[in-house]
């Protein structure tokens, strides 16, 4: 495959005008850079996904298994009676549009069948070829079409160019969830082994090793190792973080991304910062080492299979409630999803914070708090003191994850954090923040490499509208409270607005947070210089 | 393409209609049969739509939250977008269904300097929505004059506020020329609007059609050639008391609007028309957001297979021990 | 067939076939008579040529408009006098030409108008009249 190579004021030219030909008969092109690789069969046989193969979706032939139509219709069936939503969403759609430039992917290609709205007919018209009266009678003119293996080629492709960010969902007047209808789609290409390999690999990870990653128990004791080192050289001191151990209070569980890749990892320091301050008893978890689920990308029974490590480890540790890091999806799993697939957490705890005593009674039942509303209750009682000059050299700006603003509602919780561990913040636009923020452009399992060219596009939105505070403010840290958004916004803003990085939340907390003990500081979390302490030579 | 058979439909309609009163003289078929067809179609048909979906669970708690949710009590939160009790989705699903909350929120994205996104004030299609659902709903209200007998007062007190202009004799409706004309313009938007014609079906024009085409019958009976209305009430009435009868010196017109109003009915429970019922049946709308607070339970939720830690400690066992981390089974 | 939150489904069912079937109970079991206005008043009784100023069909359908062309010419241009399809010449007024004909109010105007609740703003400026006590 060739390289992506074009240019942003290239890739910047987008033209929305839909071609000539309806959209029933403008064939799916399977265009290079857009799409990710087919998964690998070994990754799909680890948790039992059916027919794994070897295939690549530029290939005319996709080796499909000879029933899979009745695959797929049966598959439709059962989804349809099992989720509500996918039915509703199947029948009152009306079409009028107002979806339709809210899809960052949209935005982004100029592309129509990424308008939600397509996006949901492509499954919708062989939908009401088959399932209603209507669409069986009237067939085209109802807007049906049968199922063929170019109608499966064009789920795939644009269900993998779907982010599941729900930004259509705000502005539909039902309520109507792109996701939820991506979810579905997903779900049905998985009956037929058509993964794509960047999900795949890390599900298998999660599943065996505990992390998507697949760091093994003592590559995350000592790639924590080389944090605990940096924060000694930072700090003077030294952090000693447990690890499965019995009798804690708090089990803490963080996207294992944080562990691994800068500037994630930033973020990781920032915890264990913290917790060493606030003299936590708490411990991390080798086996419950992943907050994301990548499942949730494939199917329903896999992201509640990976989510169950959770509460067995907590139950198995005998810790009394869960503590979760930054991270996006993760927040919509443990959200709207644990409890339900995993729960009832009976064996836990009601969480109270042991420093302020605070209790989480919005997180009474499901015994899992954001580290955002742990934190922010920290600082509003006064428990943590902060130098915020050692952020100055940030003009930040904050950017919401798609789940947690719109799959939870964690709004201002960060937003108190980061005003009250630095000086200079500020907003992006107001239509492209909060309930009505971008996705990064690579969510829901599309951070690959070879799909450069539609992460490109579709973190165009966001990537402009940090641009905007970039010019106008200065802006050069943008802080977010998801792994994924940490790696993927760096490479989307390394691209579109040189000038802007990417950190989490913890790490300017970490950066600001005084510690008992430490020495005077010099260096930020990153170990560069911090602001008037530059070492003269 | 899709607009024109959808036209073609609707023109179909009305000259079946018309030849059926006119040349065939079937009034007892297009006053009677096909009304009483229609309202059935509609009433067992709406009904099953709604069974259906509430036949399927709703697995998981799913709002889509558009604003802060409950947690930290100094923390303001936003009620109505974001609701942690029934009271306050009540609230949201009535902003949601009479004044489209949803809808309001729109933008019109744009591409400007070549490479800047800009956002702005979107409201039309909310406006013009908004006029057309509630001018059709009052004109429907309106009716009664013609389906109940002694007429209750509360229609007068709504024609006074509808005619309010006093236009003509009879009074202007103002809700008829609302409904024309926003119903026009969602119509017009389809066809001038690129990304929303490539999206549009010929079912999303038939229906617009077909209440443009009743709406001018309608008006046309009221203000222009003017119908028999006392016989147009006999009508009516007979068909509420089961008492059918059709009598003398109703224009055809009124057998045109009776059937594309009977062709609505029909249409109405095989078609999109049904997010009339759906919007609440939506899940992303119709649910409050207290999942980590109350456990919502999946009636379908079964056991999968996991790998569990005794699993996880097979595999590395001894890994787990050189890097100093408890293990279950030394 | 199971339904979920069977409970508020239920309820809301309920209201909407309420109100779609509400007209039918509403009218059930009314035998609702058809209005007969009546045009036996003395003054009718005797014309030898029982006509109205124009033929029954387009009295039916226009008066309303009729008599607010009537309004119009009597009290904004000043012209009183009607020339009917045939040539026919009558004074226009509501009391002097209509009312001496149609005297019953009651049961002429406002069988039809009630029945489908016509409010007639008539009677805005002109006296209601304080016709036959039969």
């Amino acid at each position: 495959m060739a390289k992506f190579t074009a240019k942003p004021n290239e890739l910047s030219k987008i033209d929305y005008t839909p071609p000539k030909t309806h959209w029933l008969e403008t064939p799916v092109e399977i265009r290079e850079h857009m799409f990710c690789h087919a998964a690998k069969p070994k990754d799909l046989e680890t948790v039992g996904f059916p027919y794994g193969r070897e295939w690549r979706p530029n290939d005319e032939d996709w080796k499909l298994p000879e029933n899979w139509k009745t695959i797929i219709f049966e598959g439709m069936r059962s989804l349809l009676k099992k989720y509500r939503s996918f039915q509703v969403f199947m029948d009152i759609c009306v079409r009028c549009g107002a979806c339709a430039d809210k899809c960052h992917f949209f935005l982004g290609s100029g592309d129509p069948k990424n308008m939600p709205v397509l996006r949901a007919e492509l499954l919708r018209s062989v939908y009401r070829g088959n399932f209603t009266l209507a669409g069986k009678i009237l067939k085209k003119l109802a807007g049906a079409r049968k199922l063929t293996a170019n109608v499966l080629k064009e789920w795939w492709y644009y269900f993998y160019q779907c982010t599941e960010c729900r930004r259509c969902s705000v502005f539909c007047p039902y309520g109507i969830d792109q996701a939820e209808i991506t979810m579905m789609g997903r779900e049905l290409t998985n009956m037929l082994g058509l993964q794509i390999g960047w999900i795949a690999g890390p599900v298998a990870n999660c599943y065996m090793k505990g992390n998507h990653l697949g760091l093994e128990p003592h590559t995350i004791t000592s790639s924590m190792e080389f944090f605990l080192d940096d924060i000694e050289t930072i700090t003077g001191i030294k952090i000693e973080p447990t690890f499965n151990r019995k009798g804690a209070e708090i089990l803490f569980v963080t996207p294992s991304g944080d562990l691994f890749a800068n500037p994630g990892t930033y973020t990781a320091m920032g915890y264990l910062m913290l917790f060493h301050e606030l003299g936590l008893d708490y411990t991390w978890s080798t086996y419950a080492s992943e907050g994301g689920n990548f499942g949730f990308f494939t199917t329903n029974d896999m992201a509640k299979r990976l989510n169950s490590k959770i509460y067995a480890e907590a139950k198995r540790l005998g810790v009394k409630w869960i503590l979760g890091g930054e991270c996006g999806h993760m927040w919509r799993v443990v959200h709207q999803y644990m409890d339900t697939w995993n729960g009832p957490a009976d064996f836990l705890e009601e969480p109270v914070s042991p420093i302020t005593g605070t209790r989480f009674d919005n997180a009474r039942a499901t015994k899992m708090v954001h580290i955002a509303e742990f934190t922010a209750d920290l600082i509003k009682n006064s428990k943590l003191k902060f130098d915020l000059s050692r952020n100055d050299h940030l003009n930040v700006t904050f950017h919401d994850s798609c789940n947690t603003s719109r799959g939870m509602g964690l709004l201002e919780e960060p937003r108190y954090v980061l005003k009250s561990v630095c000086n200079n913040f500020y907003e992006m636009p107001e239509d492209t923040i909060r309930e009505k923020t971008f996705c990064c452009g690579s969510g829901a399992g599309l951070n690959a490499s070879e799909n450069m060219e539609l992460r490109m596009r579709g973190g165009f939105p966001r990537a402009n509208a940090a641009k905007y505070v970039h010019e106008k403010y200065g802006v050069n840290m943008c802080a977010a409270v998801c792994a994924i958004d940490r790696v993927a916004l760096s490479t989307s803003f390394e691209y579109w607005v040189p000038g802007v990085a990417v950190c989490g939340l913890h790490e300017l907390v970490g950066n600001a947070l005084v510690m008992t003990g430490e020495k005077e500081r010099t260096q930020d979390l990153r170990l560069e210089p911090l602001p008037g302490k530059e070492v003269a030579e | 393409m899709g607009s024109i058979v959808s036209l073609i439909a609707v023109i179909v309609l009305i000259l079946i209609a018309y030849t059926g009163v006119k040349a065939a003289n079937l009034h007892f078929l297009f006053g009677v049969v096909i009304p009483y067809a229609a309202v059935t179609v509609f009433l067992t048909g709406f009904i099953y739509r709604i069974l259906k979906w509430a036949s399927v669970p709703v697995p998981f708690r799913i709002p889509t939250t558009c604003g802060q949710q409950k947690s930290l009590p100094w923390i303001k939160q936003n009620k109505i977008e974001n609701p942690s009790s029934p009271f306050w989705v009540v609230v949201r699903m009535a902003l949601e269904v009479l004044v489209f909350r949803s809808l309001f929120r729109n933008l019109k994205t744009q591409l400007t300097d070549g490479s800047r996104l800009v956002y702005g004030e979107a409201k039309w299609l909310w406006l013009a929505g908004l006029a057309f659902h509630w001018s059709l709903l009052i004109v429907l209200i309106r009716h009664s004059r013609f389906i109940f007998d002694p007429v209750p007062s509360f229609l007068h007190i709504l024609e006074q506020f509808d005619g309010f202009l006093q236009i003509g004799v009879p009074v202007l409706f103002v809700t008829g020329v609302v409904l024309l004309v926003s119903v026009t313009y969602l119509l017009i938007r389809r066809f001038f609007i690129p990304i929303v014609r490539y999206i549009s079906l010929p079912a999303d024009y038939f229906p617009l059609f077909l209440i443009i085409a009743i709406a001018i019958t309608g008006i046309e009976m009221r203000y222009f050639t003017k119908t028999h209305i006392v016989g147009v009430k006999e009508l009516v009435m007979g068909l509420l008391t089961f008492n059918p009868k059709t009598p003398e010196g109703i224009g055809w017109i009124f057998y045109v609007h009776i059937f594309l109003v009977s062709a609505l009915f029909i249409y109405f429970p095989f078609s999109k028309l049904m997010h009339m019922g759906g919007v609440f049946m939506s899940p992303t709308r119709n649910m409050v957001n207290n999942s980590r607070v109350k456990r919502h339970v999946n009636p379908w939720n079964y056991p999968v297979d996991v790998h569990t830690y005794e699993d996880y400690e097979n595999d590395f066992r001894e890994k787990m021990k050189s890097a100093g981390i408890p293990v279950e089974k030394e | 067939m199971k339904i979920y939150n069977s409970g508020k489904v239920v309820i809301g069912l309920i209201i909407f076939i309420g109100l779609v079937t509400f007209p039918f109970f509403y009218n059930k079991g009314k035998a609702i008579a058809k209005p007969e206005p009546k045009i036996d008043t003395p003054a009718i009784m005797q014309l030898q040529d029982k006509k109205c100023v124009e033929p029954r069909d387009f009295m039916r359908a226009e008066h309303m408009r009729l008599l607010n062309d009537w309004r119009d010419s009597a009290v904004r241009d000043g012209k009183r006098i009607y020339v009917n399809s045939e040539g026919k010449q009558f004074t226009i007024s509501l009391q002097n030409t209509c009312m001496h004909c149609h005297s019953n109010k009651k049961e002429f105007c406002d069988r039809c108008h009630s029945y489908v609740a016509v409010k007639p703003y008539c009677w805005g400026c002109h006296i209601e009249p304080k016709e036959n006590k039969s």
